[in-house]
């Protein structure tokens, strides 16, 4: 673990985009067209801060896809490109272009998304704090048109993956704890009715035990339901783990996709993410890895 | 001594003595409070679902008495001039939204405040544009005779502003606690952002609220106006829902209508029996050191929403 810390962080993504051209042939073997396609979108926040510089991914039906890299790799800022929230951060999508089943999604707005059963659960739960966690789950319900009744059984469905949030339905959001304002940020964005959730962390701030119980659950909505999903996420291992498909992100690049599978298994996603290289590295091996790398450039 | 006796016990005697004179004062009060809790509505409605302190909710209660008198005026009917002044506020509401909110999503609160000052000042001028600045006497037929219980006497107008107050706010807090619509306000008001990815669109919530707002507006203004006559210092009585806010909470509907009421019967009886120790017009500044002591000891006002905060 304290190797990964003492690497110095730029060689990292020249050192992964080495291995890049072989893997990406296994995602070009998807037959089927994507749910969502993102292809080559740069985000600018505040018309100079450029924060994604030409990301590129492909979201299959059925698949839990998971997004990984270190703080400010521009994972959060991808979903909140498909979810079409940049506005309201003055962020900016400049170039590129993100499809969802083929329509592009730039003219529509976040409501419209939802319709299309697009939902995206944020970054630190965002509950509603001074509601109950039962109107939290109603108003996640908020664009559905067909009735109390099918609304009830959504909410019953939610109770039974969450059999917690049952017991607290009476209680506000707010005095919840952080595993249970989880759980209730899922049920919201499940209250939809949703093909796809866009889960962005969340494993943060969580008990390694309850880590593994969301991801258990988003494994099961994703079997059970056939709810598609597009993870950030900074916890590796455990993205790895449940996830069917990854990309790496590095400065806002994609420098690395490929199965989970084979990504838990290369050398250097192993090196860099889930901190178990090579063992007989030590800090000279490191200085001159550098060195190198600026020959190279 | 003297003076701890004049302040502590001398006005209580006062109101041994007299008990029936007391009830009239504080009865008074009441109705003048819940004059307050009208404009003080609105304030809380907006507040509640856009966090945006809208400065210009007096001008809006000044705006609604003006066009609905001048319609009146004008010729036309009440039934005629009421659904067409809300209709009006309705429109102000859309251009608000369309014009100055929609611009400075995700502003800091205090531009948008700013925002609604110069919001406020525009609908002064555009009233006196449209309306002209005469005082304008308001009559819609509001009983103005008065009832006698023994010795206290009732103004009739008074019952009705108050009847008319109290359905308003259970109207509105049921509104706000059960219905779809109610429950997307207080998810927007608690968190923009997530209401946005729940599919909740902001640009019709807010026009709902300042709609809502609006009519809140002419309900205040046309109670006022047919009490004082419609005139420009009609906005100037939403400041005294400032310290009304302030004790009741500015998120808190129910708080808005205690916190008018306390604030009215303090004032009032404070004026009687209190102000002239002080040289009289108590009425004046009361409110306002009232809601200063609630500053320092209840911040969130009696009965806002607390603010949670996890550790």
């Amino acid at each position: 673990m304290p190797r990964k810390k003492a690497l110095p962080h730029a060689v990292v993504p020249d050192s992964v985009v080495a291995v890049k051209e072989d893997v990406v042939a296994v995602n070009r073997d998807e037959g089927s067209d994507p749910l969502i396609r993102i292809s080559n979108i740069e985000v600018i926040y505040d018309h100079v801060i450029l924060v994604i510089k030409g990301v590129s991914l492909e979201v299959h039906e059925g698949h839990i896809v998971a997004l990984l890299g270190a703080n400010g790799a521009g994972k959060t800022t991808t979903l909140k490109a498909v979810s079409n929230l940049l506005g309201t951060e003055r962020g900016d999508v400049t170039k590129g272009t993100i499809e969802l089943r083929g329509e592009k999604v730039e003219k529509m707005t976040p409501s419209d998304l939802v319709n299309r059963g697009v939902v995206q659960v944020m970054e630190g739960r965002h509950c509603f704090e001074h509601l109950t966690v039962e109107e939290n789950l109603l108003v996640g319900a908020y664009t559905r048109r067909d009735g109390k009744a099918a609304i009830q059984t959504s909410m019953e469905k939610v109770y039974g993956y969450f059999p917690r949030l049952k017991e607290r339905r009476k209680s506000q959001a707010g005095y919840t704890s952080g595993g249970e304002q989880q759980m209730l940020a899922i049920g919201r964005a499940l209250m939809a009715n949703p093909s796809v959730i866009l889960l962005d962390e969340p494993s943060m701030g969580l008990a390694p035990q309850l880590v593994e119980d969301i991801f258990e659950i988003v494994k099961r909505l994703n079997q059970e339901q056939n709810v598609t999903f597009l993870l950030a996420e900074q916890n590796t291992v455990v993205a790895l783990k449940y996830a069917d498909y990854g990309y790496i992100l590095e400065n806002g690049r994609v420098v690395m996709d490929g199965d989970a599978a084979s990504l838990a298994e290369n050398e250097d996603v192993k090196e860099f993410y889930l901190g178990m290289g090579g063992g007989d590295k030590n800090f000279s091996n490191v200085k001159s890895y550098r060195r190198r790398k600026r020959w190279l450039a | 001594m003297d003076m701890l006796y004049n302040i502590l016990i001398a006005p209580f005697l006062e109101i041994a003595k007299s008990p029936s004179f007391f009830a009239e004062v504080v009865i008074g009060g009441l109705m003048s409070g819940v004059m307050y809790s009208l404009v003080a509505l609105g304030f809380v409605l907006i507040f509640k679902a856009s966090g945006v302190f809208n400065f210009a909710q007096g001008v809006m209660v000044l705006f609604a008495a003006l066009n609905f008198s001048g319609l009146l005026d004008a010729g036309l009917s009440i039934w005629l001039a009421f659904p067409l002044t809300v209709l009006i506020m309705v429109l102000l509401a859309w251009c608000i939204e369309r014009l100055v909110l929609s611009k400075l999503v995700n502003q800091q609160d205090i531009i948008l405040f700013m925002a609604t000052i110069g919001i406020g000042y525009f609908l002064q001028g555009f009233g006196e544009f449209l309306w002209t600045g005469n005082v304008r006497k308001l009559d819609v037929g509001i009983p103005q005779d008065a009832w006698f219980f023994g010795d206290i006497m009732i103004q009739q107008s008074d019952v009705f502003a108050a009847v008319v107050a109290g359905i308003l706010v259970i109207v509105l807090a049921l509104f706000f606690q059960y219905t779809r619509i109610g429950r997307a306000l207080r998810a927007v008001a608690d968190d923009h952002q997530a209401a946005m990815t729940v599919g909740i669109p902001l640009r019709s919530i807010w026009l709902i609220v300042w709609s809502v707002a609006g009519f809140v507006a002419l309900v205040a203004g046309i109670m006022w106006g047919s009490r004082v006559g419609v005139q420009f210092s009609l906005s100037v009585i939403a400041l005294k829902a400032l310290p009304v806010l302030i004790l009741g909470g500015f998120t808190s509907v129910p708080g808005a209508i205690i916190g008018g009421l306390i604030i009215g019967v303090g004032e009032k009886v404070a004026e009687i029996y209190w102000g002239p120790l002080f040289g009289g017009a108590i009425e004046e500044w009361f409110a306002y050191i009232l809601a200063m002591l609630f500053l320092f000891f209840r911040p969130q006002g009696l009965f806002g929403e607390r603010i949670i905060e996890r550790v």
